[in-house]
């Protein structure tokens, strides 16, 4: 038997790598020591608490609009609720809107009109070249502050109002009929889900071009509808905004903050859906197009059954990243004075005098959204994805 | 051995204007109302803009503000600092322009195109005036005052100069190529020392980073994150494709949560807690701090970057090495390294563009940059109401920028042929 040469211990690899490991633990531990040495006696010397008490006190200070009832002798913890559910409002809002103008855009980029297909890049160049803080400030001040008073409003077809106060849209009030109607709603929904599963299967039905979703989406219009007429009053009514003398009363009140956050953020993020839209459908190879021309797919059917799976697996992972982009940079806001997450934050933190564990929380909360997004973006995207092997 | 043919000309519906008309604009019924449509929104919003921009608009307010707009509260005795500083700059992108050819030689093109084009603009609007006040000035003064006096047009021309002679030097010196890159390490050790001077003594009296501003602070903000980032984020990329599960867990977890949260809360968390967690002698002023924030936070989106580019080196290329003897720091440092470095410098440049628009947020924690410069302007009395000629002004000059960096940054991923190889 070959005698093996025995390897000195410095040159053991098992050796040297659970070495530079203890030594890399030991430099970092060290180095969070100093650091942490250096918090504690920083916090004792100004008068600093670790821990998140402050929460259950009176926070004292008036928050500009909240979806929850709130006033200035609630705790902090719902001050942060508040700033939280406004967070995730503008952010909800805005990626809908954002991907619906995002596939426009991107759509028209491709278009094979000169002049739609320049008009688009020129949109998608302005904003990706300009920074996002520049463009909410200047929609806020230079627009949305600049609106004519209450009295000089514009209005706009079917009862919107613009003016310094924000915007103000008509809001659907429910009648006596309401609930009876919902009914049918509710039946809509469920037989447009079935028919649309099961025109999706059937291997004859399925191949003609967006049939299961056409007939799924006349049937959760029309059932509806003829609800509508059988119930006999109309279920719901338009509570229209009317114009007093210094504001609006009735209907959905929109602050101009809120609305320009929202109007910057979704330009924003639009034009870059629009280039992930346009790589994503580009990605596609003319060859597999050509192919189904030849095996006699009409362009209905290119579309939903070539075009779009293979488009949509390119388009996922970048669009999860706008996503979270748009949640992330709506922290912005507080240049404009919207109370988002990030905003009453900043002003818990200077109201307590306990900046440590409210810098924390924000991006304990922050980190928390953006897990829970593409944790749910991944699962999408596995089901997008080609099943390999 | 030529037959006649009769060619019939293609009809002229399909050739030259009218044809291109058609394909373009009217090829279907629907596409000829979207183009109408679009023509018409294109003269209601053209012709507004316009009418505001050319009458309606109070340009003053920045040409009274020009200097705050360029660097904010810097002295104003000492602005002659940044003045060298873009004459270096200028020099050193001509002497890379000449060396290397290419892309850089379109961006010092332009470069020298706008520095012309804003030497014409200042000598047309009183820069005549300032400089024969100058010539005047100069015989009773030292070599030294005359640098440190002089107005921008002269500058302006020394930097158009610049850039031209650098350029012809450097056809000829094909050679310089290894020296260049040290050149412009130096040249940014030069920058900051230049900007921010020595205590006691006259010449470069100490300028702290608190009254650097305006664009001149944008730009130092990006340019440091970016140059710091840089090997912090090539260690991290190395630390996450490590084989010791401290390193990379460590790497991932600091990748992932500075990923996961906004930037603005990075930098409102190094603005307070900096000092908290440094010990109480040591004095970090606000840029400072800011820079840090831009810095930690730029180097986990560079890991990433510099991770795709070592994901994209064959496996062979590793094995080949080691098979030649080379040990794992060697394999990674003179085989992986410079591939993938090489591969992503794209990004890079992408990452900068972004880095560059990010900066405004400083504006969020109280700094006086591009953005806090023009809001301080609309602060005072006598601009009340100009947010829009501001705003836009600010918007164009970050759109000249960042579009002229991704035409660039478009240009060399053709030259390095990335995905091509």
């Amino acid at each position: 038997m070959e005698r093996r040469t025995a390897v000195p211990f410095w040159r053991d690899v098992r050796v040297l790598t659970a070495v530079s490991q203890i030594v890399f633990v030991l430099i970092l531990a060290l180095a969070a020591a100093f650091f942490y040495s250096n918090l504690s006696t920083a916090m004792r010397q100004r008068g600093l608490v670790a821990g998140l008490g402050f929460l259950g006190r009176e926070s004292a200070f008036e928050i500009g609009e909240s979806l929850i009832p709130y006033k200035p002798s609630d705790t902090y913890g719902r001050a942060f609720t508040v700033g939280l559910l406004n967070t995730l409002l503008v952010s909800g809002i805005g990626i809908v809107l954002a991907t619906i103008l995002g596939v426009i855009t991107g759509v028209a980029r491709l278009s094979s009109n000169w002049l739609v297909n320049r008009l688009a890049a020129a949109y998608i160049e302005i904003i990706r070249n300009t920074p996002l803080l520049v463009q909410l400030v200047f929609i806020y001040f230079g627009v949305f502050v600049k609106l004519p008073p209450v009295r000089e409003s514009i209005e706009f077809p079917g009862s919107i109002f613009a003016s310094q106060r924000g915007v103000f849209l008509p809001r659907p009030v429910p009648t006596s009929t309401f609930s009876s109607w919902l009914i049918f709603v509710a039946v809509g929904v469920i037989a447009a889900i079935v028919i649309w599963i099961v025109l999706a299967r059937h291997p004859r039905t399925r191949v003609v071009a967006f049939l299961p979703q056409l007939s799924g989406l006349a049937v959760l219009i029309l059932i509806p509808l003829l609800g509508w007429f059988l119930v006999g009053a109309a279920p719901f009514d338009l509570e229209r905004p009317i114009r007093e003398r210094f504001n609006f009363s009735g209907g959905i009140g929109l602050s101009p903050e809120f609305s320009a956050a929202l109007t910057g953020l979704v330009l924003y993020t639009a034009a870059f859906i629009a280039e992930v839209v346009r790589g994503g459908i580009q990605a596609v190879k003319r060859g597999q197009i050509e192919a189904a021309r030849a095996v006699g797919l009409g362009e209905g059917q290119i579309l939903q059954l070539v075009v779009f799976p293979q488009a949509m697996r390119v388009i996922v992972p970048p669009l999860t990243s706008q996503y979270l982009n748009l949640a992330k940079n709506s922290s912005l806001a507080i240049a404009i004075g919207y109370p988002d997450l990030f905003n009453v934050g900043a002003t818990i933190a200077n109201q307590t005098g306990q900046p440590v564990p409210v810098i924390m929380l924000i991006m304990g909360t922050y980190l928390a959204m953006s897990l829970f997004t593409s944790l749910v973006m991944n699962i999408y995207n596995r089901s997008v994805q080609i099943l390999e092997k | 051995m030529t037959a006649a043919v009769d060619t019939i000309e293609p009809p002229s519906t399909s050739v030259g204007v009218l044809g291109w008309l058609r394909k373009n604009l009217f090829s279907t019924w629907y596409n000829a109302l979207l183009t109408i449509v679009m023509l018409w929104l294109i003269y209601v919003v053209g012709t507004g803009l316009l009418n505001w921009a050319f009458t309606g608009a109070r340009w003053e307010v920045i040409s009274a503000n020009l200097r705050l707009f360029m660097v904010g509260p810097y002295p104003p005795d000492q602005v002659w600092r940044v003045w060298l500083v873009v004459a270096l700059v200028a020099a050193l992108f001509g002497l890379s322009a000449g060396v290397f050819g290419g892309t850089i030689r379109t961006f010092a093109n332009s470069l020298a195109a706008a520095l012309a084009t804003l030497a014409v603009l200042q000598f047309a609007t009183g820069g005549v005036r300032e400089l024969t006040t100058y010539m005047s000035s100069l015989p009773g003064q030292s070599p030294v005052q005359w640098l440190t006096t002089m107005p921008p047009g002269p500058w302006l021309v020394a930097g158009l100069v610049l850039v031209i002679g650098a350029y012809l030097l450097g056809r000829q010196r094909k050679t310089w190529r290894r020296w260049l890159i040290p050149l412009w390490l130096l040249a940014f050790v030069l920058t900051i020392v230049l900007l921010q001077g020595f205590a006691k003594n006259n010449w470069l009296p100490v300028v702290s980073t608190t009254r650097w501003g305006g664009l001149l602070l944008t730009f130092m903000l990006s340019v440091v994150a970016i140059v710091v980032s840089f090997p912090l984020g090539v260690l991290l990329a190395l630390g996450r494709r490590s084989q010791l599960p401290a390193v990379k867990v460590f790497s991932v977890l600091y990748i992932e949560l500075v990923r996961g949260v906004p930037l603005v809360t990075i930098l409102y968390m190094t603005q307070i807690m900096l000092p908290l967690f440094l010990p109480g002698e040591v004095r970090v002023d606000n840029v400072l701090r800011a820079i840090a924030g831009m810095t930690l936070f730029t180097a986990a989106y560079m890991a990433e970057n510099v991770r795709g580019g070592l994901q994209a080196i064959p496996t062979g290329q590793i094995e080949a090495a080691q098979a030649v003897g080379l040990n794992n720091a060697l394999v990674t440092l003179f085989i992986v390294l410079p591939q993938a470095l090489r591969m992503v410098i794209p990004a890079i440049v992408g990452l900068f563009i972004a880095l560059f628009k990010d900066t405004t947020l400083v504006m969020i924690v109280g700094q006086l940059d591009l953005l806090g410069v023009g809001r301080s302007v609309l602060a005072q009395p006598e601009y009340l109401g100009l947010q829009t000629e501001v705003y836009v002004f600010v918007a164009a000059l970050f759109f000249i920028f960042s579009y002229a960096m991704s035409f660039a940054s478009y240009r060399l991923e053709a030259a390095l042929g990335v995905g091509k190889r």
